[in-house]
């Protein structure tokens, strides 16, 4: 893992030091609210609905387990217990008091972790895919890439005051995991003919109000390019975007007015100028930054008490079926700790259960921890032998539900519970879909099968690109839902297509449930999942389903 | 004719925990919108708002929500109104527990 140096080090300090400055002066009434808020969201502190709300960057999700300990120290010194885990890899704290912040900046900065740029303007969090690193299909590990990217957009002079918020996602992957075709830009590695590693660039995709599948701008980038290119990219933008029209600003619309062929003309040529400049220090730090990234020494030893557990314990079994994917090395597992217990909600950990899961990496997972956008915790490298004993803590600790990639893994944003931009609540529906289908007892039967879940149409909860979606809308005052069916997050992105009529607050749940069930209707077995029968029998038997048995109803 | 006036309570975050408030007859700021007064006029409404404003050093981001008389006093209208008056709903926290 990257370790801070004295410069990192050193501007991470004097940042918090600012700040404790700035909320004194706020308190003693010195700067106004006007003065200080752009001042408190560079440091990534929200006012919310019911209390201020602090977000944490976890550069490309990624922690080790002193940092897990120290976030699970802030929960519960200084908040309700609890952080939530969100869909940008990053950690928010619902209930911080404006005082207390300099304080958690400082216990933050103490691990290595900071605020800033979670909020504003700027180039947020890069984000990554949450198997890197492990991943068997994996081309490289995109985390060294992704520091460096963090390094250069930190305080950046030329982009603190872009048209609107950048985000960026890498994944060293074919297989995408990390939604790259949803964001501003988006990394994905691939080959070229010569078998050189370098990236596939996407640019202008992003969900919310105008959802756009992100368009490749740049077939092949090699490597050493990387920086230049990006930098070219944000720099062509800065000068076009709107700034005029807060809806128009991202670079999706950018991309979109001028179209593919001029924004690419235009970054050719502003990369030309750029590039000599990099004179290969970026790369010289690259290679630094790498050597901080090595794999972990594996270990070979016999798997067979992997075995043993499967056939003894159906429990264990079913856990091992949803919760590991495939890990690169010989007698290795990914191990996804599901953070959906049917019933509670998405995203959310208490200091008990991330003190158990920094102690589980430490002992068993060599010492790594990745947050995933879908708002779970991995272990990325466990050996099968492990599993059982790494099985039994997390069970003690509530958090072994055997449910990772299933109906009731709902990404659910925080929504009008605690979002103060939400037209509806998301969490409670998220909730209550959980908990029927673990009534049902259903799941496993359906399968794979996505649902997310926003609180209004800034689409946190990626509901576009769920295999169902849900958009919570404010509809004559009422909550009313949204239901998008057939939506895609991965390499070949789709945005789902709107069924209809929203549904309230009451009937959602109901709704979601006759998807499924025609869904299990209309299936030619159960090999075929969810995504590929509508795929294969479009909108109409689940349009059916959802508003036809309505009318009979009325009519009789 | 302009429209009749829906009547309206006076609301904001406190500044140093950043709880919901909202403000009374008499100039508080309560976290208990069953205290807080009900403006029934326009008018009376604009002044009030300008009061509140003025104090930037206690509250953020204060602005008039429409409510209703209620036996005990204001209640409010909207759903999100109602969410603020009691925190959220997947803890017991906020002010369903606290108020
Ligand atoms: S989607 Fe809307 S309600 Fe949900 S977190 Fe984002 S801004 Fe808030």
């Amino acid at each position: 893992m990257y370790k801070y140096n004295d410069f990192d080090e050193a501007f991470v300090r004097e940042r918090v030091e600012q700040f404790r400055g700035q909320v004194a002066r706020r308190i003693d009434g010195s700067l106004t609210e006007d003065e200080f808020r752009p001042l408190r969201l560079m440091n990534g502190l929200y006012l919310q609905l019911h209390a201020y709300m602090l977000r944490v960057a976890i550069p490309y999700g990624t922690l080790n387990p002193s940092q897990m300990r120290q976030l699970a120290y802030i929960a519960e010194r200084w908040d309700k217990g609890y952080g939530h885990f969100t869909t940008r890899q990053n950690i928010q704290y619902n209930w911080p008091k404006l005082e207390d912040v300099p304080d958690i900046l400082s216990a933050l900065a103490d691990v290595e972790m900071h605020a800033i740029q979670t909020s504003g303007n700027t180039i947020r969090n890069v984000t990554a895919d949450h198997f890197a690193g492990a991943a068997a299909d994996e081309i490289e590990d995109p985390r060294p890439v992704a520091e460096l990217l963090r390094q250069w957009s930190t305080d950046h002079p030329e982009f603190q005051f872009l048209p609107r918020k950048f985000k960026i996602a890498v994944t060293g992957s074919p297989n995408d995991r990390a939604v790259t075709r949803a964001h501003d830009i988006g990394l994905r590695m691939v080959r070229n003919d010569a078998g050189e590693p370098g990236f596939e660039v996407i640019v202008g995709g992003g969900l919310g109000r105008t959802p756009m599948v992100g368009k490749v701008i740049r077939g092949f980038l090699p490597k050493a390019d990387l920086l230049p290119y990006v930098e070219a990219v944000v720099s062509v933008w800065n000068l076009l975007g709107r700034r005029d029209n807060k809806y128009k600003a991202r670079i999706k619309i950018t991309v979109h007015e001028h179209g593919l062929e001029e924004i690419q003309r235009l970054v050719e040529d502003r990369f030309a100028e750029l590039r000599p400049a990099f004179g290969g220090v970026d790369q010289d730090l690259l290679t630094q930054i790498e050597a901080q990234f090595a794999q972990p020494h594996y270990v070979a030893k016999s798997t067979a008490a992997f075995d043993a557990a499967r056939a003894a314990n159906p429990a264990f079994r079913s856990w091992s079926d949803t919760n590991l994917a495939q890990h690169r090395t010989d007698g290795y597992a990914i191990v996804t700790v599901s953070i959906k217990k049917h019933g509670a909600t998405p995203g959310d950990a208490t200091a008990d259960q991330m003190r158990v899961m920094a102690d589980l990496a430490e002992t068993y997972g060599h010492g790594e921890l990745r947050i995933s956008h879908e708002q779970n915790v991995i272990l990325p490298h466990v050996h099968k032998s492990d599993l059982p004993a790494v099985y039994q803590a997390l069970r003690a600790a509530d958090l072994a539900t055997a449910n990772v990639g299933l109906i009731s893994d709902i990404i659910a944003c925080p929504g009008m519970d605690y979002c103060a931009l939400a037209t509806a609540r998301s969490i409670p529906v998220a909730q209550e879909i959980a908990t029927r289908f673990d009534e049902l007892k259903l799941e496993h039967e359906v399968g794979p099968l996505k649902i997310k879940i926003s609180g209004c149409i800034n689409a946190c909860g990626h509901h576009h690109v769920g295999h169902i979606g849900i958009l919570g809308l404010d509809r004559a005052g009422v909550e009313n839902y949204q239901i998008t069916l057939g939506g895609d997050g991965t390499e070949d992105m789709v945005v789902g297509d709107k069924t209809g009529p929203g549904f309230a607050y009451d009937e959602i749940t109901g709704a979601v449930e006759r998807i499924v069930l025609a869904y299990l209707e209309v299936r030619t077995s159960a090999e075929e999942t969810f995504l590929q029968a509508y795929r294969r029998v479009g909108i109409g038997p689940f349009k059916a389903a959802l508003y036809e048995q309505g009318e009979e109803a009325d009519a009789a | 004719m302009s429209r009749r006036f829906t009547p309206k309570v006076i609301t904001a975050n406190a500044l140093l925990e950043g709880d919901v408030v909202w403000q009374t007859a008499d100039d508080r700021w309560t976290r208990d919108i069953r205290e807080a007064e009900l403006i029934e006029d326009e008018a009376h409404a604009d002044i009030r708002l300008l009061d509140a404003s003025a104090q930037r050093n206690v509250v953020v981001g204060v602005y008039l929500a429409d409510a209703k008389a209620g036996a005990e006093g204001p209640e409010p209208v909207h759903f999100r109104e109602a969410f603020r008056t009691r925190g959220p709903s997947n803890y017991a926290h906020g002010k369903q527990v606290e108020v």
